[in-house]
This record gives structure tokens, sequence and C-alpha cells, in this order.
């Protein structure tokens, strides 16, 4: 339930509603769209990532020089967890074609793949199979499938969302595959939104100028990875999948080719090593990293570690300058402060307002420019509304999808959304949510072609890890897709590649390296990674003595 | 969080600890001092790995719930659960019907359910997962589907069920049986396909492809909107 002082900025919300309604039915823009130069501006002003502090340059490895995210350089200047010394390479302690690292949809979609041309795997994932950003997305996969739409509309739509910055091979495959990527998944078994005769529901979504968002109500990635996850089930013999293992270190051999991995039990703290023909890294993003002290919106296990594992090995990264805050990011209550409100509803008419319960942006910019006139209306224009914990937001007005699209049609459509707050006494058909821009998604990441490969022979990275195809600014719908089309890809080319390759001798060298490097830039850090898990203990905790080491008769 | 005077006392797996009142379970595991491992992914209510048993004083009954999701209460008495032991029918997809027999083959222990609506009791979704089971005894494949959708396979139904049924590996059967089998096919989408698979973009894609920044730009800001 919304506090008393909120009611008459609710009010207000309410009185506009007949009217903006009104002018949403009409057909037009309800708020003129942004043109270059006033994104620009906003962008300038506003965005986290345009703040001088917000980046640095990373002293060691393959991007050396640049100017990258803070907290992405200091993740990796640091140390590995393990000694070189302590593993011996001769005797690996699984075998198998390819080690995938990370359980999420782009894991999953190679390990299918490749399982269908009899090439085994090996799954590495940090929490549970499907512990994963690809579990949460709710408001859909873009796919140019209807009519009045084709590949290049949606291929012109990524580049501008992305600022032209987008490796553009990279978004031509994930625009041209998108059709059968549907397909794939249809035939798989996932269930999409569909009318009567067999049409997809397509609807907006920021920044597209056709409606080409599919989905499964609002869970459409727990719809689609669930059913890969089932699918990798049914091939035991092809895929083992290790969970609470995470992958820690990426092993080469001898001549710099990639092949498997160091894995540590989370459980039992023991290493394992990994010797594999193909290597694939699909560990997602770094929301977990908290960047610039913003909530996320995702899941537990988002700490960047395929960045850091592949950046070891000498991996080259693209476009770690660009972090994406999602625009409508829950603010109140506080126990959901900072979770996921689908794009599907700003989709389905949903509008941002501000505290007069007035339109201030256009409600389906580019997520970088959305979020940008949020955080704008609510710092500069001081027009957001205050939570009790001090928190700032803006309107979402809900209970407009109810008018324009039907009664039922929030129940229906968004079982997720209304569940999630009617928990704490918010109907959503019936009053606003407050939301401000919650860190979402890593832009960039280790840079790939269109097989997925990387700049080290035999590494392969798709979905959220992997940069270029998504610019500087993912458009929303563009990950699932994403995930599915490389995921896909990484899949068989590495399957290909693992029919030839030779492996000599496996390596660890790669750490000693960057250990001295980091000692000859001077570096002094005791920060260890890959990161693998946040820390939420409290202050109060932390102030007691913990065992940051285990040493002597413990272990 | 809440403030500084306003904390309660809930007992973590036995033990007291002074929490924040308005703490979801996981937010007060974390306040505690614990460091999950097992017991939190997405934390926002999509994965179910966080489910929960609890007992409140005075009252004989075990509830469940999702730790990312339930608020704390006074004296509550919570455990997690770190894993739920499920097991899964090995299937290929494309050799099964959408049919009662699919389900009498794979999940045949459907048909031991009692309706004693123990899982639709236990379920933090609010699904009627009852019904569903009564559904797959039917063979109706889409109400499974249809009352399962929102299922996010945290597994505290199969724990209380006393026919050891484990509903959500049916509700996943059932939804890829749908989504493949039963759903209306659509006829733009293979046309779409086709023209792909006949280079019908290449062109455009080339003309994209080889046009400059500045240019493209014009071109984006230019372009029409559905």
């Amino acid at each position: 339930m919304y506090p008393e002082y909120m009611h008459e900025s609710i009010k207000k919300v309410t009185q506009t509603r007949n009217k903006r309604y009104e002018l949403a039915k009409s057909g037009k823009p309800v708020f003129p769209p942004m043109s270059s130069d006033e994104r620009e501006e906003v962008l300038n002003k506003f965005h986290p990532d345009y703040k001088l502090e917000s980046k640095r340059k990373i002293h060691i490895g393959p991007n050396k020089g640049e100017s990258i995210t803070t907290e992405v350089a200091e993740m990796l200047e640091s140390h590995s967890r393990i000694n070189p010394k302590s593993f011996d390479l001769s005797k690996p302690d699984y075998e198998t074609d390819i080690l995938i690292i990370g359980g999420g949809g782009a894991g999953a979609a190679a390990a299918i793949i490749a399982s269908q041309s009899g090439v085994k795997s090996i799954i590495s994932t940090k929490l549970r199979f499907g512990d994963a950003n690809s579990m949460m997305s709710q408001g859909g996969m873009q796919a140019a499938i209807k009519k009045i739409d084709s590949p290049p509309h949606h291929y012109l739509d990524a580049m501008g969302g992305g600022h032209f910055d987008n490796k553009p091979e990279l978004v031509r495959a994930m625009t041209e595959k998108g059709p059968d990527v549907v397909k794939w998944l249809e035939e798989l078994g996932v269930v999409w939104d569909k009318l009567d005769d067999g049409s997809f529901q397509a609807l907006h979504g920021g920044g597209t100028s056709r409606k080409r968002m599919l989905s499964s109500r609002d869970y459409t990635g727990a719809i689609i990875l669930r059913t890969l996850m089932d699918e990798v089930r049914n091939q035991p013999d092809k895929v083992n999948v290790l969970e609470f293992m995470p992958t820690v270190e990426l092993l080469l051999d001898e001549q710099g080719k990639c092949a498997g991995g160091v894995l540590y039990n989370l459980e039992t703290e023991e290493y394992f090593t990994v010797k594999a023909k193909a290597t694939i890294i699909t560990t997602g993003g770094y929301g977990r990293l908290h960047i610039r002290g913003y909530d996320t919106t995702n899941h537990y296990g988002a700490t960047g570690d395929g960045l850091v594992i592949a950046y070891r090995a000498g991996g080259k990264l693209l476009y770690m300058d660009s972090v994406q805050y999602h625009p409508t990011g829950s603010v109140f209550p506080e126990q959901i402060a900072g979770f996921l409100i689908t794009e599907k509803i700003r989709g389905a008419g949903g509008q941002p307002l501000n505290k007069d319960g007035e339109l201030f942006v256009f409600p389906r910019e580019p997520r970088d420019v959305e979020s940008s006139a949020i955080i704008r209306e609510c710092v500069e224009r001081k027009n957001g509304i205050k939570t009790p914990s001090e928190r700032v937001g803006i309107w979402l007005d809900s209970p407009l999808i109810e008018m324009l699209q039907g009664d039922g049609y929030i129940n229906k459509q968004f079982p997720a959304m209304h569940r999630q707050f009617i928990r704490y006494g918010i109907d959503i058909t019936k009053e606003p949510m407050l939301i401000y821009p919650s860190l979402h998604y890593q832009n960039g990441g280790i840079e790939i072609n269109e097989k997925c490969e990387s700049n080290i022979p035999g590494l392969y990275v798709a979905g959220e890890a992997s940069g270029g195809v998504h610019g500087r600014n993912r458009l929303m719908g563009n990950s699932v897709l994403d995930y599915n089309v490389f995921g896909r890809i990484a899949g068989e080319y590495a399957s290909t590649y693992t029919k030839s390759v030779k492996l000599n001798k496996l390596s660890l060298d790669h750490i000693n390296s960057y250990e001295k490097e980091l000692k000859a830039a001077g570096i002094r850090t005791d920060l260890i990674s890959p990161v693998l898990l946040p820390s939420y203990t409290p202050e109060d905790v932390r102030k007691r003595p913990l065992t940051a080491k285990y040493e002597g008769t413990l272990r | 969080m809440a403030k500084k005077e306003n904390f309660v006392t809930v007992f973590i797996m036995g033990k007291g600890y002074q929490v924040p009142a308005e703490a979801t379970i996981m937010g007060a595991l974390e306040y505690a001092g614990y460091q999950i491992i097992r017991g939190a992914g997405c934390r926002e209510g999509f994965c179910g790995a966080c489910a929960t048993v609890y007992r409140l004083p005075g009252d004989y009954k075990i509830y469940t719930g999702l730790a990312c999701t339930t608020l704390v209460e006074k004296d509550m008495w919570l455990s997690q659960l770190p894993a739920i032991p499920a097991y899964k029918t090995i299937y290929d997809i494309n050799k099964i019907e959408p049919n009662v027999a699919a389900v009498q083959k794979l999940y045949p222990e459907v048909f031991r359910c009692v309706a004693c609506n123990s899982c639709t009791k236990a379920c933090p979704q609010d699904l009627e997962v009852m019904d569903y089971i009564q559904a797959a005894k039917r063979g109706d494949i889409e109400a499974v589907m249809d009352l399962s959708f929102d299922c996010l396979c945290c597994g505290l139904c199969a724990i209380r069920c006393p026919a050891e049924i484990v509903q959500f590996n049916v509700s996943i059967l059932a939804k890829r049986l749908y989504g493949k089998y039963l759903a209306p096919k659509s006829k733009e989408l293979s046309n779409r396909i086709k023209e792909i698979n006949d280079h019908s973009f290449d062109k455009e894609y080339k003309k994209l492809i080889s046009t400059d920044k500045e240019e493209l730009k014009k071109i984006y800001y230019k372009r029409d909107m559905e």
C-alpha cells in the first residue's frame, strides 16, 4: 500500500488519465520522440555512464590504456583465486569436447546444438542450472516475423538503439536468424502468446519501429529457459551439468589455444580441472557489481566472471565503458527495490509520469535515453516522488493499460507483475507503480565475430558475456534473441572445431604472466576475482572479525 | 530498510536473530550475516531457488514460501530448503503425443493423486496445482499448460505431496507438448523463414551495412513507425 502522503500525487495521475487515454487511442505519439540532438543532450547530462568518475583507465591486459567502467577495471585488476603451481595439468579431472561456462540460456542452447551433432559437453554453472538472467526476462523477444516488418527493419532499429556502434555482421546474424529461432523454440515446445488463428501477438518495445516483441505472458525467459533446460536434461549421455561448480580460470595449451578450465566446487571448496577441445563462455553479465551503487534487476550470480577469466587469458573486451540501466526498476515498496518491471508494460501502453501525473518523455525511447530522461525528471526538475526510505521515483501508469487493452488484460498478460505488487497491497490494475532506473545489462563484453569466436583460438562467447552485437545500448527483447541466436551459433562452430583441433600440453602460465603484469604496473590490491557472489552482510556484522582466509588446521 | 527500533526476532534454523520487521526472509538471512550459496537465485520471484518452510508461534501449521518474496513475521521459525529431491523422466519430445498416454508413460504416479490439495496450499504462486494434476489425469494438456504457466519449479508442492508426484516436471512436459503440438501454427512465420532462406533481404542488408554512420543515422531518424 502506498503511504498517505503519496495519495495526492496518485490522484493527479488518475485525473490526467482520461486525457492521456484519448491521446493514446488517437494513434499519435503521446509525447514527441526525441531527435538525435535531444537524445545526445539528455544522455550527456544524465546517463550514469557519462559521469566522469564512472570510468577509468585500465592499466594491464589486452585493453590496457582504454577507459572502462570503474567497477569493471577494479575487478579485472585483481588476483586469481588459484595458485597455478598446485595443479597437475597432466591429469585433468574431467575430459570433454566442449566446456560450456555458464548455465543460462546461451549455454543451454549451445549444449543442445552440440549434442545434436554427437558432441559432448560439460556445463559448469556457479549456482543451479538455469540460475541466470535468462530466467528473469519478462517482456519478450524481438523477431521480425510480421508482414509489415522485416529483418532489415529490425537491423536498423538495433543499430540506432546501439548508437551505430554495433558490429554490423553480428546485428545481421541476430536479426536475420530471429524468425528461425522462434520456430526452433516452438518446435522444442515454447508456448508463445498467440491469437486464435495462430498468428503471433506482437507488441512494441523501446526503440522499435515495428511491433515485433513476441512473448510468453510476462514469463518469457522462464518459459524459454525451462524448455531449453528440459531438453538438455533429456540428453544425459551428451551433456554433464555441474552445478555449484563455477569456472574460475581458463586453461590454455602451450600454443595459446583455449583448452578448458579450472572449476571450483563452492560447497567442498575443491578445485577441478576440465580439459576440453573447445570452450564457450556464456556467463552473462555483471549487475551484481552494483555499478555506481545502483540496485540491479540481475540474478544473484551476475558478477561478470566470464570477463575476468577471459581477460587473464588474453581475451579482448569491447565496449566495457557502457552499462545499461533499465528505465523501469521498482523503487517502492523497499523490499522489491531494483526489481525489474518489464518494458512490455510500456509496450502495452503504460506511461511514465511525473508527480503531477504528466508525461515528460515518449514512453518508448531506447533504454539509455528513457532512463536518462527519468533521472533528469527526478534530479534536475525535482518532479519525482520520494519514498519513505529516501529513494525517488516516477509513476508508471498501468491502469491505463486496462483502459486501452480491455479489462483483465493485466491479469492475463502480466501475471508476474501483478503478483509482485499485490503481495504488498498494491493492485496495478488500479494504481500505478513507482519506478526508477535500475542496473540491468552489460552492453559490452568479450569481443566476438559472427561465429562467436573470440581472439583466443578455441574460445567462443555467446549471450550477455559477449560484446559487439548491441553496440553501446541494447534494445528490449534483443537479449533473449541474442542468447538464442548466438548460443546456437557458438554450439555449432565449437562443435565443428572440436573435430579437427589437436591440443598440446595444458598450461596455466597466463595466470603467472598476469600476476607479473599486475606487479609491474604497480597495482596493489587484495581483490580476488572472479567475484562469484556478492555480499550483503550488513555493517553491524562486518564490524566483527570474520574469517577471510583459512589458515593452519582449519583446512 | 526499517527504522532502527522496528525489529523482530526470527529463528533461522532454530537460532534467534534480530532482523528488520519489514525484511523479506532472504533479506533477514543476509542481515543476520548469512552468505547464501544455495537458496538464492534471481531474488525476484522467477527462479524458485529459495523455497522456504516455516512455522509461527502458537500455530500447528507448516507454511511455505519463497524467501525472496515472503516477509518475516515475529518469532517465525524458518529453514530454507537447499535443494528439492525430484526426478525427471528422460524422453524424446519428437516421439510422444499430446495426450493422456504421454502422462501415463512418463509420469504414471500422477494417477496416485488423492486430491488432498496439499500441493495447492503449498504453492507460493497461488497456482491451482491440484487442478492441473487432475487435468493431467484427463490428458487435458492445454489446461495443464494454462494453469501451471506461472510455475517457478520451486518444488514446494513436490515435497508436500503424499502421492510423491513431482508436479512441476509434469507442468514442463505439458507446456512443451502444448507449444509443440497443440498451439495453432503461424503462417506468417513460415512465410518469413522462406523469404530469408530465399535470400530476399540480402540486397537490403548489403545496402544498410555499406552505408556510412552519418547516412545511416539520417535513415534511422526518418524511418516510419508502425
